[in-house]
């Protein structure tokens, strides 16, 4: 059995793999905040919130509807995302003009009361969520076991993060967003709506959150609390990854992700801080974050 | 951070009117006089109201003004401070259980420690202005709660339990439930005015400079990085004397004293009672204990009702109960 | 209102009547009016201060408070959102251009969504603007101040509005590079497009402005055709400080 430093290479790659899925969670939340933050200068704390609402969404639709894993990764973005527009047209546009800490309050005071309700209704342990019929089982590489799901939740990361990338950088409506983001003022002297664009990126936001909820369900199990335990994390990536570029926010998800396996396996005891450890060598040297525009 | 709400600042007369508005002095005499009455209140209240409860809010009202000492006056959000209101919680359990130090000591080692702690904190998180303060010192205040969580001098879930309250520089018995009241209340008190202290002397005026015009400050001199990590360590001291002081009287200190939620309750204490103002936080603190009391017995989860009051607080009450009240009393 | 002799007679495609607006508790303009004529180019004139960016904001309802009336072809604007503003055939080159860092030149040129028929297509706009061609794929900021000001004026061209604002588009410009606008402009008043100019350089201003509106402290002052410019031109001095 090959070895690599005292790790037998078939553990070291399996633990690989489950760096670069929990990176690709970063990816995906961190992606959905620097998108939200981009525009609506909001640091969006209720985005762990939205997290677990898209997962307990398509654990609701289950128990309810039967409907199963491939309708709910639809259902419960769109889900997720309407319910956030109207929260965001109806209480946060109105803090727009203020201090933007402010918004971190409100988003702060959302997180709670959407946490509390579904932990006073659900308890805090976690629901099993079935991995679809289709992805079942693994494949052997060779020189690993590959789990099916896990593999399409790695892929699936992937293109929701080139895709959004492209939206942004390459169409028409991402244009109208990144100049809204240097001069709002003048983008609705031109004509157009705005307001109505916040309102999209926030539901955008909101839904990549609730999407890389329901890809979650089923390897991380459904409980209230998911959220709020992973937001605190993706903060740390976002301030080593810097808040100004989309494709920053999405590299540092998946870089620390697979940092953060490596250190279970060579030294599982700073596992859960090495995310942090690196946000204090990162602000030693590089305040404003390793893609950061603006300190 | 300049529109943050800071309606305890000076303003004497108002030029366009003839009646002279109530002025700083008239506020501070009103204060003054509320403060006698408050302190007065508070002697004789143990023998009215459940002396525990009374130190429970005590506590947390010294938390809340150590926090606004940096965010009122400062400017400064810190989301992290339940780290230095717990970790001193910790360090003073365990010298008082493990290595039999008499409570004061014990206290004292609690606020030490946690000033240290936010020495570090502090240092890295000034690196950065506004809202990524906020976010760096929630992140190191949850790198701090998982490395109390690994740490097997805080027996994790379970926490320190059974701390003695002992013999108050080995002569007063604390379990006496009046003496621990007059002790907390002591504490209480001293912290109190040491912030007001603090507020009012020429390092005070610094910090309120900096906070109105950060650039101005740093071009008449003033280095204001130190200004501010020293705001921050007096702030972080000042939180772990109020957790220190809570280790002893609840005899216990665990996970939910460096949580990020009990961060966040500090936030909201203080902007529910008013940022910026001196009585505002210590407020707040009393209406959240009561409120959290009240809302336990009832089987309505307390998360709820804090993301309730703070959702309301920052769309409609952004100046808090002392901040209304002032701009109600200069009408 | 100001009567100006000389002045072309017909209903106004931009009527401003009693203008009056508000920068928070500051009363910036104070009843401004005038009156834009199909075809027509005006130009306002005064010192730095005297509130010429104000009424165009005023106008394009970018300014916190106003009050008045304003209409285009009849229409009243004082109701009408900021983002619908555009649809009623007006265009606005800002002081400072506005030209997106984080867009390409053919990004920021094809921006600003279409809002009326008849707007030029991008062909006709690169021929008007042959180097803008050639840097399409550029970031917008990379672009010399004389570039940047023609994307600025292009952009609004692919619109199809009928009246544009202008505030000081030679401002900061080699004499070359303002020559070539003011060709560019004279090019628009061949095609009927309706100008409504802020200039401090009121050399410039001459050669493509039909009437002259002096400005002062948020007030209109006078009025007048640019034949009587030189007969004017010790006024003109006072009220500009030039």
């Amino acid at each position: 059995m090959t070895m690599i430093f005292g790790i037998p290479l078939p553990a070291l790659l399996g633990q690989l793999l489950i760096g670069f899925i929990n990176g690709s969670f970063y990816a995906l939340l961190s992606l959905g905040l620097a998108v939200i933050f981009g525009l609506l200068r909001v640091i969006n704390f209720a985005h762990g919130a939205q997290y677990m609402l898209g997962a307990f969404t398509a654990y609701l639709v289950l128990a309810y509807t039967g409907l199963g894993f491939w309708p709910a990764l639809i259902v419960a973005p769109l889900i997720v995302a309407m319910l956030s527009a109207v929260i965001e047209r109806t209480m946060l546009s109105r803090l727009y003009d203020l201090d933007h800490l402010y918004g971190l309050l409100f988003t702060f005071g959302l997180a709670l009361i959407i946490e509390g309700t579904f932990r006073y209704y659900f308890g805090a342990a976690g629901n099993p969520y079935p991995t679809p019929a289709l992805l079942a089982g693994g494949t052997n590489l060779g020189f690993m076991f590959m789990p099916n799901y896990r593999g399409f939740v790695v892929v699936a990361s992937l293109v929701i993060c080139i895709s959004t990338w492209l939206l942004i950088e390459k169409t028409r409506l991402g244009a109208y967003l990144r100049a809204a983001t240097e001069n709002p003022q003048l983008v609705q002297a031109f004509g157009v709506n705005v307001p109505l664009l916040l309102t999209l990126t926030y539901a955008l936001g909101a839904g990549l959150a609730g999407l890389a909820g329901v890809l979650a369900a089923p390897i991380y199990q459904v409980s209230p609390l998911m959220g709020s335990n992973l937001i605190i994390i993706v903060f740390a990536v976002v301030v080593i990854g810097g808040m100004g570029s989309i494709l920053g926010a999405i590299i540092s998800g998946y870089m620390l992700g697979i940092l953060e396996g490596l250190t279970k396996v060579f030294y599982p005891e700073a596992s859960n801080i090495v995310v942090f450890v690196i946000m204090a060598i990162v602000l030693m040297i590089r305040p404003a974050g390793l893609f950061g525009k603006d300190a | 951070m300049t529109s943050l709400d800071h309606s305890g600042d000076d303003r004497t007369t108002d030029a366009t009117t003839s009646v002279r508005k109530p002025g700083q002095r008239d506020l501070s005499t009103i204060g003054f006089v509320l403060a006698g009455i408050a302190v007065v209140g508070l002697l004789v209240a143990p023998f009215y109201v459940y002396p525990v409860f009374i130190m429970s809010v005590l506590c947390f009202a010294l938390f809340a003004i150590a926090f606004n000492l940096l965010l009122g006056y400062v400017g400064l959000l810190s989301f992290g401070h339940a780290a230095f209101f717990g970790g001193a919680a910790y360090f003073t359990a365990h010298a008082a259980k493990v290595w039999g130090w008499e409570p004061l000591s014990a206290i004292l080692l609690g606020a030490g420690g946690a000033g240290l702690i936010g020495l570090v904190v502090g240092y890295l998180a000034i690196r950065r202005q506004g809202i990524y303060f906020a976010m760096v010192t929630l992140a190191l205040s949850q790198m701090i709660f998982f490395i109390f969580l690994q740490a097997p001098f805080t027996h994790g879930e379970d926490g320190i339990q059974g701390v003695p309250r002992g013999y108050l520089l080995g002569i007063v018995n604390l379990n006496d439930p009046l003496n621990i009241y007059y002790f907390v209340l002591a504490i209480f008190l001293f912290g109190f005015f040491a912030v007001w202290r603090i507020v009012h002397s020429p390092f005070g005026h610094v910090l309120k400079a900096i906070r109105e015009n950060e650039n101005r400050t740093i071009s008449l001199g003033y280095r204001v990085e130190r200004y501010k990590l020293g705001a921050f360590v007096m702030s972080a001291a000042i939180a772990g004397l109020a957790g220190s002081t809570k280790a002893i009287v609840f005899q216990i200190a665990t996970l939910t004293d460096v949580a990020w939620q009990m961060s966040g309750e500090v936030v909201l204490m203080t902007l529910l009672g008013g940022m910026g103002t001196i009585f505002g936080p210590a407020i707040g603190a009393a209406l959240v204990v009561t409120m959290q009391h009240y809302f336990a017995s009832m089987d309505f989860p307390v998360t709820v009702m804090i993301g309730i009051i703070f959702v309301l607080c920052v769309l409609l009450f952004r100046r808090g109960i002392v901040g209304e009240a002032i701009r109600l009393i200069r009408r | 209102m100001i009567e100006a002799p000389g002045r072309p007679q017909g209903p106004a495609l931009l009527e401003v009547r009693d203008l009056h607006g508000w920068y928070g508790e500051s009363h910036v303009l104070h009843g401004v009016s005038l009156d834009l004529h199909e075809g027509e180019t005006i130009t306002l004139v005064g010192r730095n201060g005297a509130g010429k960016t104000t009424t165009l904001r005023a106008i394009m309802n970018l300014l916190p408070r106003r009050e008045g009336s304003i209409r285009i072809a009849g229409a009243d604007m004082m109701k009408v959102p900021v983002h619908r503003t555009a649809y009623s055939g007006i265009g606005y080159v800002p002081e400072e251009r506005g030209i997106f860092a984080t867009l390409t030149v053919s990004e920021n040129l094809m921006l600003p969504p279409t809002v009326a028929p008849g707007g030029m297509s991008i062909e006709e706009i690169y021929d008007l603007f042959p180097n803008l061609a050639e840097r399409r794929n550029s970031p917008g900021t990379k672009l010399s101040g004389g570039e940047q000001q023609m994307l600025a004026i292009a952009r609004i061209l692919r619109t199809g509005v009928k009246i544009i604002l202008l505030d000081e588009p030679t401002e900061g410009l080699a004499p070359v590079i303002i020559q070539r606008i003011g060709d560019v402009l004279m090019e628009l008043k061949k095609k009927g497009m309706t100008l409504l100019l802020v200039e401090q350089n009121f050399r410039f201003a001459r050669k493509v402005a039909d009437r002259f509106f002096l400005m002062e402290d948020g007030h209109i002052l006078e009025s007048f055709p640019t034949s009587e410019l030189d007969a004017r031109m010790d006024r003109l001095h006072e009220v500009v400080g030039v």
